[in-house]
């Protein structure tokens, strides 16, 4: 199973190596990793998604939070988030049918980021579903390549808030 | 031990006015100030400005032969008194030797900082003379570690360093040194660095409802058992531990490294558990209705096969790491925190109930399968030199081991009665631990009378430490078990590769010569008669002693349980019932 875990960790050099040579040294499975700054300059967010039963993550989270300057971890497990990806795709468009695909992407809420003789470049982000969706779409017509940035992810607002 | 000079700067006091001073006089100042008395360190190009410091600075400072002999004793300094252990080496190669060092420490929980020299900042990730990604080498292998890029933060970076060592669940720490850091001046005020820690918390206080829970199920068990770990030792909650068995009226048995933590001469011990345990305390571990586990980690050396280790016991975990609650057995009633904060409130809810009937069994379990050898054997057993010292010594000495089959008839056949009187590496299991860490050992208590029973092979990898020994002329005794083998790993293939002694076997030196040839005073025994008075003689000697005991080539230990088997499971039963 899938669980997206959130770490926040100090602005530190060496972090980013401590959390992935700690997931290499346990064999923890990484889906994705997504490191960037937040609010506070000090301190950036690691959004992972790892893959395992309960069992594994509740480790993973316990090991996460041993490492000295990753200050708190969160398991989403169970909670509404808002879960979202980024991807670049480009995709091989001959004119004739480039009308179908500007209504894929129309269905798929992207945008055409840039547009060359034979293929164009698409932007989509959204829940990792909507992503493996697209793509699958863009397959018949010839997938000439593709960026993904993993998923970052927050909690919905409390009801009671 | 050298004499410690006292016209050295003074530690920083806290009016005291800002003064300009270099990265190194920062080091040695921030050292004396944390109480450092003690430091081991091998010299080289980046760390020359820091060792210039120490040339008159009041610390008894010891140079190992090799870096990774000076960890060991810095691990085992720290293993002894439960200060932190220090240990400096020079960039690259010196660095890279720590690693087998801070890996025994990281695994055993043993509190140490290192620092290492360091290429120049702008030459770090040029291939410069000497430069290893030491942050990068070790970063697996230490609790923390970190590179100081500004003077600013030295001294703030070196305090956080023993602070991360010695709190919560100990471990190694490394603070990696540029040279530049180490010449750079800076103003220091004279108020300490504060730390800034944001994500290093410790939870020392166990949740009080948990503690009731494991209250409770005391008080119910009908057949409870103490699974007792070196976190107690760390914790120096051995008192505690000891009113709660008594109180409770509860059996305990000990990890490998948690002998010392609960006398074995009292009743209710039931010594190891284990591959190499009692089998009175692996048969009492799957009776259990109830296991309460204080500072120990389940380690697969422990419970033999998980699924079907202690199958009718309810498990207490208490451990200050979250980390090794429900990591390799479900835990049912875990509490989080410092040993000795949560038994001091678990006895106060524990009652003492009568288990006649448990006590009973476990008495027949001792009665016909104590750890036993063969007193008749013409050779010398291992167990009996071991035995003998035991009775010469009143099992008083401290004992250090190496890694190996002495190692566990170490912990088979003497008994011990108070904390930090067993020293081995026990996660790592690194051969070469005995002599560097008797010599650490008897630094930290030069009055304790340290005896380091190793193994051939073991004493070979670390053996050129013993000049250290004989420089600072450290009473340690080195009893080598010399079966010629690698005798646990002939044990194996003695048992399961159809005795193919596959390179197990090596020539020895004669290590009396040796002994002598490097100044300490070396025996050779080779009668059995000759064993008790070779003792008297080595106890005897106020310089570091070397006693090769030629023993029997081919005895095993026993009992043991196969890799993959339950702990009932063991064999070799048959072998002590005969014994006895
Ligand atoms: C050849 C060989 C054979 C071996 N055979 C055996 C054997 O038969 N039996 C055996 O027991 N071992 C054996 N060992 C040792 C084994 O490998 C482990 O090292 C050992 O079992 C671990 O002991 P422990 O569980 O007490 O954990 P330790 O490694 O001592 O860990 C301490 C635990 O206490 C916790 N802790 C630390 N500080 C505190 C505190 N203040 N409060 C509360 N908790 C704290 C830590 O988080 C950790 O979980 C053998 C080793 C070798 C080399
Ligand atoms: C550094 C290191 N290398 C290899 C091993 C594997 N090993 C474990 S026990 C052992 C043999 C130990 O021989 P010795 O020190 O003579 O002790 P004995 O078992 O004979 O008492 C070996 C090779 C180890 N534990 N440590
Ligand atoms: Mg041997």
């Amino acid at each position: 199973m899938k669980h997206i875990i959130n770490a926040l960790v100090e602005n530190k050099p060496g972090v980013l190596a401590h959390v992935a040579g700690m997931f290499a040294a346990r064999s923890f499975n990484i889906d994705s990793l997504v490191v960037g700054r937040t609010e506070d300059p000090k301190l950036s967010r690691m959004t992972i998604v790892v893959i395992g039963d309960d069992r594994v993550v509740e480790q993973v989270r316990k090991q996460l939070a041993k490492i000295v300057p990753v200050v708190k971890v969160q398991d989403y497990a169970g909670q509404p988030v808002v879960a979202r990806d980024l991807m670049l795709i480009s995709v091989a468009a001959p004119p004739e049918k480039r009308p179908e695909i500007f209504s894929l992407i129309e269905m798929f809420r992207g945008r055409v980021v840039d547009i060359g003789q034979k293929s164009i470049m698409i932007e989509v982000s959204g829940p990792e579903s909507k992503i493996e969706g697209f793509i699958d779409v863009c397959r018949p017509y010839g997938i000439k390549s593709l960026a993904r940035t993993g998923t970052i992810a927050m909690p919905r607002r409390n009801k009671a808030e | 031990m050298k004499k410690i000079s006292s016209h050295a700067a003074p530690a920083a006091k806290p009016d005291a006015k800002s003064v300009l001073k270099p990265g190194a006089q920062v080091i040695v100042d921030t050292l004396i100030d944390l109480g450092v008395d003690t430091v081991f360190g091998y010299t080289g190009g980046v760390v020359l400005p820091l060792f210039d410091k120490f040339y008159d600075a009041p610390i008894n400072f010891i140079v190992p032969r090799h870096e990774q002999g000076g960890c060991h004793m810095a691990d085992a300094y720290a293993r002894a008194s439960g200060k932190v252990g220090v240990m400096i080496a020079t960039s690259g190669p010196g660095a890279c030797n720590l690693v087998t060092g801070l890996a025994t420490a990281m695994m055993d929980s043993v509190p140490m900082v290192a620092l290492t020299g360091q290429v120049r900042t702008e030459l770090i990730g040029n291939d410069a003379f000497q430069e290893a990604d030491t942050t990068g080498i070790t970063r697996p292998v230490t609790k923390y570690n970190c590179i100081v890029k500004d003077i600013k933060d030295l001294e703030r970076m070196i305090r956080e360093a023993f602070h991360i060592a010695s709190t919560g669940r100990p471990g190694p720490v490394l603070v990696d040194l540029p040279v530049d850091i180490e010449v750079a001046q800076i103003e220091m005020t004279g108020n300490p660095a504060k730390l800034d820690l944001p994500g290093y918390k410790i939870r020392t206080k166990g949740h009080a409802r948990q503690i009731e829970m494991a209250a409770q199920a005391i008080n119910e068990a009908k057949r409870p058992v103490l699974y007792v770990g070196g976190g107690v030792i760390i914790s120096n909650a051995s008192e505690e531990l000891c009113t709660l068995a008594r109180n409770g009226n509860l059996p305990v048995t000990l990890t490998l490294m948690g002998l010392g933590s609960f006398d074995q001469t009292q009743d209710k011990s039931l010594d190891m558990l284990g591959m190499h345990g009692s089998a009175y305390a692996n048969y009492a571990v799957q009776e259990a209705d109830l296991l309460i586990s204080v500072g120990a980690r389940f380690d697969d050396r422990v419970t033999g096969n998980l699924s079907t280790f202690a199958p009718k016991a309810k498990v207490v975990h208490i451990d200050i790491d979250p980390a090794s609650i429900s990591k390799n057995v479900h835990v049912d009633i875990p509490v989080v925190g410092d040993a000795k904060v949560i038994l001091t409130e678990l006895i106060k809810l524990v009652k003492h109930q009568d288990r006649t009937e448990w006590f009973a069994r476990i008495a027949q379990w001792k009665e016909k399968y104590p750890f036993a050898y063969n007193h008749d054997e013409q050779g010398i057993l291992p167990q009996y030199v071991i035995d003998e010292l035991y009775k010469k010594t009143q099992g008083q000495a401290t004992i250090v081991t190496g890694v190996g089959q002495h190692q566990m008839w170490a912990a088979q056949f003497y008994r011990y009665s108070r904390p930090r009187q067993f020293i081995s590496s026990g996660g790592l299991g690194t051969m070469g631990f005995g002599l560097p860490a008797a010599i650490g050992a008897q630094i930290a208590d030069p009055k304790d009378l340290v005896v380091d029973i190793d193994g051939d092979h073991s004493f070979n990898m670390t053996l050129m430490e013993l000049p250290t020994a004989v420089e600072h002329n450290l009473p340690i005794k080195v009893m080598i078990l010399n079966n010629g083998y690698m005798g646990m790993v002939r044990q194996w293939q003695e048992l399961f590769y159809g005795k193919r002694y596959s390179k197990s076997y090596l020539k020895n030196p004669d290590y009396a010569k040796v002994a002598e040839a490097m100044g300490a005073v070396g025996m050779t025994v080779q009668n059995k008669a000759d064993v008790p008075q070779a003792i008297e003689t080595m106890l005897a000697q106020t310089n570091p002693c070397v006693v090769d005991f030629r023993v029997v080539a081919e005895e095993n230990v026993w009992p043991m349980v196969p890799a993959g088997k339950s702990l009932n499971e063991m064999d070799g039963l048959n072998i002590l019932e005969r014994l006895i």
